[in-house]
């Protein structure tokens, strides 16, 4: 009889109901549905548009040039070709795009992901907190279910909140490249998605038999800020000090970054691809593998 | 219907730290039967209950329900009960519907049956007017009856209460017994409750066991346990008391047992209405007149001074010892951060 039971219990059951509901609550919460989609708005106005590095390299932003003879026409003429060349060769050298926005959106692509699944470990806590949790462990829902409820819902929410992003850029002026097709944003997609689980499992791993919320908000901060500036994301490694090249080569949020540009602004070199969703794929499947495990025995009321 | 749906052996509960929360607990719940665990807060009744809902694990000792072990076959075990937990635990941003629908796919009962259920279930607790409000309106009372539907949702064999009428009002409370009549009477189930509130034990519970300190102290029908403490009691004075009247009252049946103290007489007696008058005039007959006299049936409270020690109504004072007791546990329990 027992045995019978458990075979025809299957052992995912209750994870569509579970995952539903946290969609269910995100949707009905008008508040924080709007800011979601608000929120990377502002952070490509802020960040996208707010900090022109290419506007550094234009020529009326270098001291004036005198030059004795005065040049003519034409080495005026010369020498503005030369500092124009000179300004697109750099970003194209050092941000493989020409312009600094397009650059920014791949990387804030997943900084709102990786915002986004921050919340993984709030409702974990809020769950424990409002008795939720304990009425799920007194039910035969496995405690690998509840986690992964929680990791895949909060990667939903998050790949929306990516393609809102998306959007946005495209709407304020995000320039492809030639590697662009429909194709390349289900690649985001893919890409979002496999990064934002391994981090909603860091955060589900973490908050696994904590019932403060200020342990998770110290947590959050602790992580997120150290991941997105020792990246790719706001700017080229090539510029960073050797010590701080070596955290953002082994940084995942680097290679899930690397994976959008080379899908959206990137032109030619689709080979690193593979790197990227090894790297991110691997970090996923490892992390979300912790976060099970780690559930079997901490998971606690 | 009298096989034993519940079987503990020797259950016990350590909690790091050295708390005794459950101490060598040993009994059985008939079938269909209404079992209360009475005591005040803090004496681990909730741990009994988490322990046999498989929540925690037990420190020693073993506990079956319906015949599967709770350690070995929590999964049979988790299947075939349900569990009303003290606090409230429905979804706030829910509504009474979406959270009795989530709770029956949790226990994976088919959408066509918890359906139909659900709206059996609703209409016993009346709640159907208000399903598709969110949970976060609902007054307490109405949380509690949402809570019973949720638990009841996989059809339970047994049915786990861990205090269920807590923070209730007295209406409420009242009705909330009401609604636990019915579910028995229309699915024949069989209940495990917690209670530190001595009415609700009484009139609610087929059988009770007292636990003190994490341990059980006595089981048995609330009536049989106030039957064994010897019957009522006749509180009696004489004007003059200057000669002792015990061999007078004595001898008048069904008087059990007399004391005297400062003058009153304290009388253990069958039949507290029949048998005061007979003591009345059993004393005017050898000349004596009777000052005062007053009459107490026996309630559970004295059943519970009788094995303690001490007055259940008189601890429900003791809040802090109790918030002092709870913190400890959940120390133990080891997540706090």
């Amino acid at each position: 009889m027992t045995s019978n039971d458990r075979n025809s219990n299957n052992p995912l059951h209750g994870l569509g109901a579970l995952t539903t509901r946290e969609l269910i609550k995100w949707f009905k919460n008008p508040v924080v549905f709007i800011l979601t989609v608000v929120q990377p708005i502002i952070w490509m106005g802020l960040l996208g548009k707010g900090i022109n590095i290419s506007g550094l390299f234009t020529v009326n932003h270098f001291p004036s040039l005198t030059l004795n003879p005065p040049p003519t026409q034409q080495q005026l003429l010369q020498i503005n070709t030369y500092f124009t060349g000179l300004q697109s060769q750099i970003m194209t050298n050092l941000f493989g795009v020409t312009d600094y926005f397009s650059f920014l959106s791949c990387g804030i692509v997943i900084f709102i992901t990786l915002l986004a699944t921050t919340y993984s470990a709030t409702s974990v806590v809020l769950d424990r907190r409002f008795g939720f949790l304990n009425k799920l462990l007194a039910t035969s829902v496995s405690k690998s279910v509840i986690v992964i409820s929680k990791i895949i819902s909060t990667t939903l929410r998050a790949l929306v909140q990516a393609i809102i992003v998306i959007g946005v850029a495209f709407l304020f002026g995000l320039k492809t490249g030639t590697n662009f097709s429909p194709l390349s944003i289900l690649g985001t997609f893919a890409i979002v998605f496999l990064f934002g689980m391994g981090m909603s499992s860091i955060f589900v791993a973490v908050s696994l038999r904590t019932s403060r919320l200020e342990t998770q908000s110290a947590f959050i901060n602790f992580v997120t800020i150290p991941l997105m500036f020792a990246s790719n994301a706001f700017f080229p490694i090539s510029l960073m000090p050797s010590w701080l090249q070596a955290v953002a080569n082994v940084n995942p949020t680097s290679y899930a970054v690397d994976a959008v540009r080379r899908f959206i602004i990137d032109s030619g070199n689709l080979s690193n691809l593979a790197v990227d969703f090894a790297y991110v794929g691997a970090f996923a499947l490892t992390l979300t593998t912790i976060s099970i495990v780690l559930s079997w025995r901490f998971l606690s009321k | 219907m009298t096989e034993d749906v519940i079987i503990v052996e020797g259950l016990t509960k350590i909690f790091n730290g050295g708390l005794v929360a459950v101490d060598h607990a040993s009994f059985n719940v008939k079938s269909g039967e209404i079992f209360g665990f009475l005591g005040p807060n803090g004496t681990g009744k909730t741990t009994t209950i988490k322990m046999l809902t498989t929540i925690l694990k037990p420190t020693e000792g073993r506990a079956f329900i319906l015949g599967n072990d709770i350690i070995k076959q929590n999964s049979s075990v988790k299947n075939a009960i349900g569990v009303l937990p003290q606090e409230y635990t429905a979804d706030e941003d829910l509504t009474g519907y979406q959270n009795i629908m989530l709770c029956a796919a949790l226990y994976g009962v088919p959408k066509d049956i918890s359906k139909k259920r659900t709206t059996e279930l609703l209409n016993l607790v009346e709640l159907t007017s208000f399903k598709d409000k969110e949970v976060q309106t609902y007054s307490g009372g109405m949380r509690r009856r949402l809570e019973l539907v949720c638990s009841l949702i996989n059809n339970p064999k047994v049915l786990f209460l861990d205090e269920p009428t807590l923070g209730l009002d007295v209406q409420t409370r009242a009705a909330t017994w009401n609604y636990l009549k019915a579910l028995k009477k229309e699915f024949g189930m069989t209940f495990f409750l917690t209670t530190h509130y001595l009415e609700e034990a009484d009139s609610l519970c087929d059988r009770v066991a007292i636990i003190d300190h994490g341990k059980i102290v006595t089981v048995g029908a609330p009536k049989d346990l106030k039957k064994d403490l010897g019957g009522d009691i006749v509180m009696l004075s004489v004007q003059d008391d200057a000669t002792d009247i015990s061999s007078i009252i004595k001898r008048v049946p069904r008087v059990k047992e007399v004391k005297r103290q400062d003058g009153t007489y304290r009388i253990k007696v069958e039949d507290g209405e029949e048998t005061a008058p007979d003591i009345i005039d059993a004393v005017r007959t050898e000349g004596h007149k009777v000052a005062r006299l007053s009459l107490t049936k026996p309630t559970l409270d004295e059943v519970y001074i009788e094995f303690t020690g001490k007055s259940l109504r008189e601890e429900e004072g003791s809040k802090a010892t109790v918030f002092r007791q709870r913190a400890t546990i959940q120390n133990a329990e080891g997540r706090r951060m």
